[in-house]
């Protein structure tokens, strides 16, 4: 059983819901990033997004964008990325979801990507531009190597698709919460519990959603909705504003320790 | 091997091409691939495109013999397609009208569109005004700059034009920012993406609109010459002028085709748009293509003399004429376009865009021989360029002193 599985296996036991946080690799640099991840785990944090920052992030709102455009001034890639996660893995379990545009993958190589990803101790990937119908080369090469592979649901997907997206899907299905890019909203939606419990009439799996959840409030409503929440532009704002402070991770941990306090 | 046959159901040229985005668009790319395919042989439809085509463009566009500049080479006889005669200057509209309607269609109440050297991004605002629909355009504030008599004509049209800050400042990252407003407002937007880049059925669709300027040129040759052309010339920046005329050729084995991209500074410095010389398969904006990029799959900035050329990606089906070997890529320098711009002015009476001027400039390096019969596409004019030239060439003069 992957540890993604098992996160969410023991979080329905004890009858609560996930959190799982979104930051950019190398974002000031990759020391704060590797600390950022020993403290996010420390709090609770269920389940990290580690972005892998590629030059044109065109699901991306301005906050992702300006982090990205953060880790690429000295250059962070793939290989760098799989470095501190094998170091973060010698203490640390908590599950980790590479989540990446497919062009830096497709030229490390689908079938290495895949093997280092495993080997240095990821869990899963979730490829933003890669829709189920152009994964068919990709998803058997990530099944052999033991990751799960998330796909994304949104609002605009059609009933006709949905089936096969839930199928592949393994791990959590990772639903969009509103049609845009990423970054913080003030209003969250009304139709997601409709469209979230419309997934969940087709699959035992779980459903997280994010895009756009950036305050307690937000975390509480929405997590009521799914069996995860994501937070990820929120917290890329604290990064960049700790980004030179030495105790840069520990402060943005904090900021999200009152995002997940409503799920404790 | 029949070219004809492509994009397959899944839009791919080959192994190039696709539909690389993110969840959140694969509804409107569908719904836009099947209204286009329950329009593209309704006769209404293709009725109401020949007429605006005729009434409104101002097609067919004349071919013209380019006698002096044919002399001046001294080779064999050149042709010039005119789409630098097309409503709003260039061959831009020929798309944005087919989408325009398609856009009306599928009820879209508002446009957006991404444009680089300014035709595309003028073209779509024109048929936007000539329908009533609000239109909003994408440009790099590098290229906001060097074309900004495009930007004001933009204005005049009723659209408004939003500089993009980031990256290089140009094509590629105004499509990342026409994709994703896009994304935000897919329910209402329907986006006009310019040239036969981007994630299927766009290559296909700007494709099929554009290929209009193929056929005239086919049926002009064979009226003035009797027979087909030996040699097609165009310049690619995404790839829709070229696309338009090689397309209703392909079949034809005699004729030769070049796609002329931009080598900026020469391909040597790294400041240029050559994809081919310079790039390599990747996936990028959609699709899979050849992409100007570094070794960890970053997108490289592209330097190139004309807004048209400058873009990292090339359009997937060019990426499969290239595998295949149906035509050949090359590129020249800012100089020689910009020598060739001078040029055709003086002897022609015609300025051409400095995207064209590519073209040309192809032909003075390598002269068609005597008794050959060559048809260039003059995708733009040079109106829009006339005072970045200007500047360029004090800058020459300057360091000349
Ligand atoms: C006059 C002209 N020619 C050529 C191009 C290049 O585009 P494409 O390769 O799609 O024809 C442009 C693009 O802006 C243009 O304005």
């Amino acid at each position: 059983m992957s540890r993604i599985v098992e996160i969410f296996n023991s979080l329905k036991v004890k009858n609560r819901k996930g959190f799982i946080a979104y930051i950019t690799a190398g974002d000031p640099t990759l020391e704060f990033t590797e600390n950022l991840i020993q403290e996010l785990s420390c709090i609770g944090v269920d389940i990290l997004e580690i972005g892998v920052p590629f030059s044109d992030p065109l699901a991306d709102g301005p906050v992702i964008q300006e982090a990205v455009e953060r880790a690429l001034e000295h250059n962070t890639s793939i290989s760098h990325i799989f470095e501190i996660i094998k170091r973060v893995r010698k203490t640390n379990k908590i599950p980790l979801v590479l989540f990446t545009y497919l062009n830096p993958v497709f030229q490390y190589g689908i079938e290495n990507f895949a093997k280092d990803a495993s080997d240095a101790g990821i869990d899963g990937v979730l490829i933003l531009d890669l829709p189920p119908e152009e994964s068919l080369e990709i998803y058997p090469v990530i099944m052999r190597n033991n990751l799960d592979m998330i796909f994304i649901v949104s609002p605009t997907t059609e009933n006709s698709r949905l089936d096969e997206i839930v199928r592949l899907s393994t791990g959590f299905i990772y639903y969009v919460s509103h049609t845009g890019v990423t970054g913080e909203q003030s209003n969250i939606d009304s139709e997601i519990k409709k469209n979230v419990n419309f997934i969940k009439s087709k699959t035992e799996k779980p459903v997280a959603i994010g895009f756009g959840v950036s305050n307690p409030e937000q975390v509480k409503q929405v997590s009521g909705y799914g069996d995860a929440v994501v937070v990820g532009s929120a917290i890329v704002r604290r990064i960049k504003e700790y980004r030179n402070d030495p105790l840069g991770p520990k402060k943005v941990a904090n900021f999200v320790n009152d995002l997940l306090k409503p799920l404790r | 091997m029949k070219h004809t046959i492509f994009p397959d159901s899944k839009g791919y040229f080959g192994q190039y091409g696709g539909r690389f985005v993110p969840e959140l668009l694969m509804s409107a790319l569908r719904e836009l691939e099947q209204t286009y395919l329950s329009l593209k042989d309704d006769s209404s439809f293709c009725a109401e495109i020949s007429r605006l085509n005729a009434t409104y463009i101002g097609r067919p566009t004349p071919l013209y013999c380019a006698s002096r500049l044919s002399e001046y080479i001294g080779g064999g006889k050149i042709y010039l397609k005119r789409e630098d005669l097309c409503h709003t200057g260039a061959h831009k509209i020929n798309n944005a009208i087919g989408q325009i309607l398609l856009a009306l269609r599928m009820k879209k109440k508002r446009i957006v569109a991404e444009t680089g050297a300014g035709q595309h991004g003028v073209a779509t605002a024109t048929v936007a005004a000539k329908f009533g629909v609000e239109c909003h355009i994408y440009m790099g504030t590098e290229d906001i700059r060097r074309q900004s008599l495009n930007v004001f004509r933009m204005q005049l049209l009723g659209t408004k034009v939003i500089g993009v800050e980031s990256g290089s400042k140009t094509l590629k990252d105004a499509i990342n920012e026409a994709l994703r407003d896009w994304v935000t407002n897919v329910k209402t937007t329907h986006y006009i993406l310019g040239s036969v880049c981007g994630p299927h059925p766009f290559p296909m669709i700007v494709r099929d609109f554009q290929s209009v300027i193929g056929r005239e040129t086919r049926q002009q040759v064979l009226d003035c010459e009797g027979r087909l052309p030996d040699l097609l010339v165009a310049c690619v920046g995404g790839g829709s002028n070229s696309i338009g005329l090689f397309y209703p050729f392909l079949n034809d084995t005699e004729v030769k085709m070049i796609g002329v991209e931009a080598g900026g500074f020469g391909i040597h410095t790294g400041k240029h748009a050559a994809r081919f010389a310079g790039g390599k398969i990747g996936v990028f904006q959609g699709a899979k293509t050849f992409v100007l990029q570094n070794p960890q799959g970053q997108i490289q900035e592209t330097h190139s003399v004309s807004a048209g050329l400058d873009y990292s990606a090339i359009g997937p089906e060019h990426s499969f004429l290239h595998e295949t070997d149906r035509c050949k890529y090359v590129s020249v320098t800012d100089d020689e376009a910009l020598q060739a711009f001078l040029l055709l002015s003086e002897l022609e009476g015609i300025i051409p865009a400095l995207e064209s001027a590519h073209a040309v400039a192809y032909l003075l390096k390598n002269p068609p021989p005597k008794g050959t019969v060559t048809v260039v596409n003059l995708s733009g004019r040079g109106d829009k360029d006339v005072l970045e030239v200007q500047r360029l060439l004090n800058e020459k003069k300057g360091k000349n002193v």
